[in-house]
């Protein structure tokens, strides 16, 4: 099947994303990409629980003092639920419902807006609070290094998916965007897993003590 | 639209090379670039060896040593074998598979140019105040106290190079995974794809804790953050981890492709198939699973207690199991054979004692309560340089002479290939192997000097002599280069006349599409299978049809382009106020060339049917 | 070529010749020449392993030499095709189990030898009279506190010999690393904890060799990492507990005998004392012992860790340390010293002995 090929519902393949094979391609390539992602968060999550609580003076803020949960319980909702909102997107996608599909992911990018919002106010919360600041301790530095490239992640997620919509809002769905809107909520999924392993680990069992 | 009988001028040539995405032309790159660096670094290992020829030399300053020594280790290993490793990969593995291009050809160029932007902004080092002068293993503790900028050039450089490694790796991943021509299955392919296979995977998972590790070293040196600082309640032991955790695997990365690269030698040149293939193959992948379960034995005299030193040392000893395996098997592939000492052949003769040499004291190295004695001595430096050099430079050197022809369509000259042999083998053994016994005597590795009485001297001017030959042997290799580059007489398909692999059953060099048509793979050794059955090449697997390539793109090399300089703002923005701005500016330039990528359509062109019939004639005439 | 490819074993044999014929390097530095228990219990696993690794490098070789004069191809113009074989299961069950079984006959001593070496117990012991040392390490010197003594000195470990010595180790600045090769195997110095490891020192070994033993810094430290030596002085338990009470008698600073003595040591306390302590208690915390302690300086074997001790060289060392310790610590924290107020520090300094 040809990539620039104009597309109508019945000629649509069950599987859009990877029936070409610069699709196949992508679509197992981003699944390896993510694979490589996978470690380095793993070693993210490493030095932070190795550096969790170690600062230099008993006055500074520990996790147990910072962590507030009905603030991160709406960042994770938030996220979780955009998650929920590109899974629909994706099954437009693939019957072939350009508008629904677009309607969804603009959804998907609100939430995620919004899940950036609470996590730049819960940053600025610590610093101005807490005094829990990136230079403030080692503590400090890999808590913004872990829970910050997770939020630069998505950013960075929500800067794709918008330039795939404005992109293609007027050409509608092709086999040669198929794929890349598909690898696009892969990595959205991802960044969501990411969440849940930073609101278990760092949140949940930040409070515990 | 044919391409391949257009003239070009010298500019077109270079504007060629710089936005091309053909793996052949990529794997030229990776060689020059490769091949430069592994000039660096060769100076940088006789500067090394003079200054230690005799006790108390103050031939180098102890502060230019430490910059020496670093950047030694830092370019051999990041910007010489690995490019020049996959400077082979690029050239060959498509072909052993039978596919027209890489998985993502574009990719593949952001790969390349992300290591060159790399590899030169560490070199510029030398000329912007100092080269990181901590080792390249880079400890914490040291690398956080070094002043002046040589620390910044190692986390910044190596952060863009290993970038491109990583998305090479990937690109590797997919293509044997997705790109196989028809009948080629997992268990027909060469052992040099299969390795190529097995060193990506690891370069995937490998990589990752190395971003990270610079990362955060480069957030504390320039930054502010507090990960290694330990009054701030940092930890300089979690350096040690990630290092080793990508340092490790980062030593299979590297052999895993030389053992492809000798198990085709062995082949082609004993006639006969590989013994064990299976074994191999499972050998292979063993080694690159346990690869990531040993990173500790390099921390043994750390302090981790005695039960992970044990664990330690017993997963170590266990990857020696099927690195046996692959030297009997290879022995038995010769066993039997009609044995043919070509210049390859003598690189893979000579590496099985120096290999073998190598990996012994491997073992003996992961013995953990021995190596609290050889730890950090020159009988480690001593281990590491007779696998590395007896195995990686031996293997490149051999797939240099092996795979010239192939990529160049030229030979070079055998007898100067075994001149080089010679000069190169005998001096890497008698730089090496007295160096043991100098880590026994007691001599600690990364000295600038040593006092005299102690019992070093002799021995240390043994090993510069040894240093003195090895580099008469790569003048040679050069000289040999440009001799057969200028007289360039031009070769067939299979100029060894023994070639087992797809790659001998095209062209040398092949056309930018490779194969005019799929083969049809029947077994290992597809291309020896036809040779035996009778047939001049291979069984088409598909009617001659329209090829589709990948546009040529210069976006890869502005992508690398902006981290280069993104990387100059990020070093000089705690002191100069011009930093910042060209930080942005720099990730302007990267963002906006992969926006612009994004953006624009890219599908290729075709090659029309009409097209490959006519280069059919003209080859016929030729 | 056949004659050619015969030398190039040669120069292996020759160079192996010449190791077994008792090349051990030095007894007061090399690994080759324990003195000691942990030293001896390395030794035997390097001797262990080194028969295993030599019987397997020599099945390789006998295969290899074989392969070379029986398979070689002589003709060129040569066409045979020989047996394609895929491999054998019984050969390859063979070179799996044989390598399992010595990797097992190693690995056994291996662990046994890595539990014992950390067996650090009796350091935790409340009263035992075990001897501890806190080692401290800093930029290119040793620091050396002898707790239960009450006592500090530097670059010259003192110990006992004929019994194990405990060691507490940590750096205060870079991570370097402890080794005494003679003795055994090294241990880091890390900025980050504290390590523990022992020692023992065998009294005849220790009177070959001079009772001197060597010990270096074998982690990259900076410049002059290869420079950070130290010496330990191996001494029977009688005379160390004459050394220890020497020691603990010195409560004031030494008072200088001679005039020249005198005016150095007025020097001292005006440009020195500021860092380098003259008396051995360990009053001060860790961290404010800037510079090595200089009690028994006119006792030790070397300068700075170095130079040969004489007053020539003292005098050389105060005067541009850069030049001996490049990156050192101690460079430009005094004044310009005339040369008559360099000999007189120096020869303050030398007069400063314990013991006769």
């Amino acid at each position: 099947m040809q990539a620039e090929e104009k597309m109508t519902y019945e000629k649509w393949p069950a599987a859009p994303e990877k029936s070409t094979l610069e699709a196949k391609n992508k679509f197992l390539g981003f699944w390896l990409f993510l694979g490589g992602e996978t470690t380095l968060f793993a070693s993210l999550f490493a030095t932070y629980l190795a550096l969790k609580d170690k600062v230099p003076s008993a006055d500074a803020a520990l996790a147990k003092d910072l962590f507030d949960l009905p603030l991160t319980f709406v960042a994770t909702m938030l996220l979780l639920t955009s998650s929920l909102t590109s899974v629909y997107a994706m099954y437009h996608m693939k019957n072939f419902a350009f508008k629904k599909m677009m309607v969804w992911l603009g959804l998907t990018v609100l939430l995620g807006l919004g899940f950036l919002g609470t996590e730049v106010y819960e940053f600025s919360h610590y610093v101005h609070t807490y005094k829990h600041t990136f230079t403030s301790s080692a503590f400090g530095s890999a808590f913004y290094t872990l829970v910050g490239f997770h939020g630069a992640h998505v950013a960075f997620g929500l800067c794709w998916i918008l330039s795939l919509m404005i992109r293609n809002s007027k050409r509608g769905l092709s086999l040669y965007n198929a794929p890349k809107f598909y690898v696009a909520s892969l990595y959205w999924h991802f960044i969501d897993v990411v969440w849940v392993f930073i609101f278990t680990v760092v949140y949940l069992m930040g409070m515990v003590g | 639209m044919s391409t391949i009988a257009q003239k070009k001028g010298f500019g077109g040539t270079i504007w060629d090379f710089l936005t091309t995405v053909d793996h052949k032309k990529i794997a030229i790159l990776y060689l020059i670039a490769g091949g430069f660096f592994f000039v660096v670094g060769g100076l940088e290992a006789v500067f090394i060896r003079v200054q230690l020829a005799v006790p108390n030399n103050d031939f180098v300053s102890a502060g230019a040593f430490n910059q020496i020594i670093t950047m030694h280790g830092t370019t051999m290993i990041f910007l010489a074998a690995m490019p020049l490793l996959f400077a082979f990969m690029n050239a060959v593995m498509p072909l052993q598979i039978g596919a027209r291009d890489v998985a993502f050809p574009f990719v593949n160029a952001l790969g390349f140019w992300l290591f060159f932007f790399g590899g030169i902004f560490l070199n510029l080092s030398w000329f912007l105040g100092g080269a990181p002068d901590a080792g390249w293993t880079s400890y914490a503790s040291l690398a956080i106290h070094s002043k002046g900028h040589g620390v910044d050039f190692y986390v910044l450089g190596l952060q863009i190079a290993g970038l491109g490694t990583l998305i090479g790796g990937i690109n590797f991943l997919v293509t044997i995974i997705n790109m196989r021509a028809p009948g080629m299955t997992y268990m027909r392919m060469p052992l040099f794809t299969w390795s190529t296979f097995v060193a990506s995977a690891m370069i995937l998972f490998a990589f990752p804790p190395l971003t990270v590790g610079l990362t955060l070293m480069m957030f504390d040196r320039l930054f502010g953050a507090n990960f290694f600082e330990v009054a701030m309640g940092g930890n300089t032991v979690i350096w040690e981890h990630l290092f080793w955790i990508f340092g490790h695997p980062e030593v299979y990365i590297l052999i895993l492709p030389a053992f492809g690269i000798f198990s085709e030698i062995f082949a082609i040149f004993s006639r006969k198939r590989l013994f064990g293939y299976s074994s191999m193959v499972f050998a292979t992948v063993l080694i690159g699973f346990l690869g990531f379960m040993v990173w500790a034995h390099h921390m043994f005299t750390t302090g981790l207690g005695p039960v992970a030193n044990a664990i330690f040392a017993v997963a170590t000893m266990a990857i020696g199991v099927p690195t046996g395996i692959k030297i009997f098997n290879w022995l038995f592939t010769m066993w039997g054979g009609s044995v043919k000492f070509t210049t390859p052949m003598y690189y893979a003769f000579g590496f099985i004692p120096s290999f073998v040499c190598g990996g012994v004291t491997g073992i003996m190295v992961a013995t953990a309560a021995a190596d609290y004695q050889y730890h950090d001595t020159y009988f480690v430096v001593a281990h590491f340089h007779y696998v590395i050099v007896g195995g990686v430079v031996l293997a490149i050197l051999a797939a240099t002479h092996l795979w010239w022809p192939k990529m160049f369509g030229t030979m070079l000259n055998e007898t100067l290939g075994k001149i080089t042999f010679w000069f190169f083998f005998i001096g890497f053994h008698l730089t090496f192997f007295i160096q043991h016994f100098l880590g026994l005597w007691g001599m600690p590795r990364r000295v600038f000097t040593y006092l005299p009485g102690q019992g070093f001297d002799f021995s240390n001017l043994i090993s510069s002599v040894g240093a003195a030959f090895m580099s008469i042997g790569v003048l040679v290799l050069l000289y040999n280069i440009i001799m057969t580059s200028v007289k360039n007489v031009k070769v067939g398909n299979d100029p060894w006349g023994d070639g087992r692999t797809l790659e001998w059953s095209i062209p040398s060099p092949p056309p930018f599409y490779n194969f005019k048509q799929l083969p049809l793979v029947r077994g290992l050794d597809a291309f020896w299978l036809e040779k035996m059955a009778g047939k001049k090449g291979m069984t088409p697997a598909e009617p001659l049809g329209d090829i589709h390539m990948p546009n040529a793109s210069f976006i890869p090399f502005m992508i690398s382009l902006g981290l280069f300089i993104a990387a100059f703002g990020a070093m000089y923005h705690k002191n100069h106020a011009w930093g910042l701005p060209v930080i942005i500016l720099g990730l302007l330039v990267t963002f906006g060339s992969m926006f612009l990528r994004s953006v624009k359509d890219d599908h290729g062109f075709h090659i029309h049917k009409e097209d490959l019939v006519e280069d059919n004639e003209k080859g016929a005439k030729a | 070529m056949k004659r050619l490819a015969k030398w190039r074993l040669l120069p292996l044999f020759a160079i192996l010749a010449l190791v077994l014929s008792g090349c051990r390097g030095e007894n007061f530095v090399s690994a080759l020449r324990p003195a000691g228990e942990v030293a001896d219990m390395q030794f035997g696993l390097m001797k262990l392993s080194t028969y295993v690794m030599i019987g397997v490098i020599l099945v390789v070789m006998i295969i290899f030499v074989i392969i070379f004069f029986r398979f070689r191809r002589r003709d060129d113009k040569d066409e045979t095709i020989p047996k394609q074989v895929e491999g054998s299961h019984t050969l390859e069950i063979i070179w799996t189990a044989i390598p399992i079984l010595l990797l097992l006959i190693l690995a056994v001593p291996t662990v046994s030898a890595t539990f014992r070496l950390a067996d650090v117990s009796p350091m935790d012991k409340k009263n035992s009279d075990a001897l501890v040392i806190n080692v401290r390490s800093h930029l290119y010197w040793w620091d050396f506190e002898y707790p239960d003594q009450k006592l500090v000195t530097s670059q010259e470990l003192v110990v006992p010999t004929n019994e194990r010595v405990y060691f507490n180790l940590k750096s205060l600045d870079v991570k370097h690393s402890f080794w005494i090769p003679a003795a055994g195997g090294k241990l880091d110095t890390n900025t980050d904890n504290i390590n523990k490891f022992w020692l023992e020192f065998d009294d005849k070994r220790s009177n070959e060799a001079g009772n001197l033993f060597y010990g270096k810094c074998a982690e990259l430290c900076g410049p002059s990492h290869a420079l950070m030596d130290f010496k330990v002085k191996a001494i029977s338990r009688d005379k160390f507990d004459a050394w220890v009470t020497a020691m603990q008698d010195i409560k004031e600073p030494q008072k200088a005998q001679s005039d020249l003595a005198v005016q150095g040591q007025d020097i001292f306390n005006k440009s020195c004392i500021g860092c380098h302590a003259v008396t051995p208690e360990n009053k001060m915390p860790e961290t404010a012992r800037m510079a090595p302690n200089l009690t028994n300086f006119g006792d030790r074997a070397r300068i700075a860790g170095i130079l040969d001790h004489n007053k020539e060289k003292l005098k050389q060392w105060i005067s541009n340390p850069e030049t001996y310790k490049p990156g050192n610590e101690m460079t430009g924290k005094y004044g310009e010293l005339s040369d008559q107020e360099l000999d007189a520090v120096a020869e303050y300094l030398m007069g400063l002995k314990v013991q006769e």
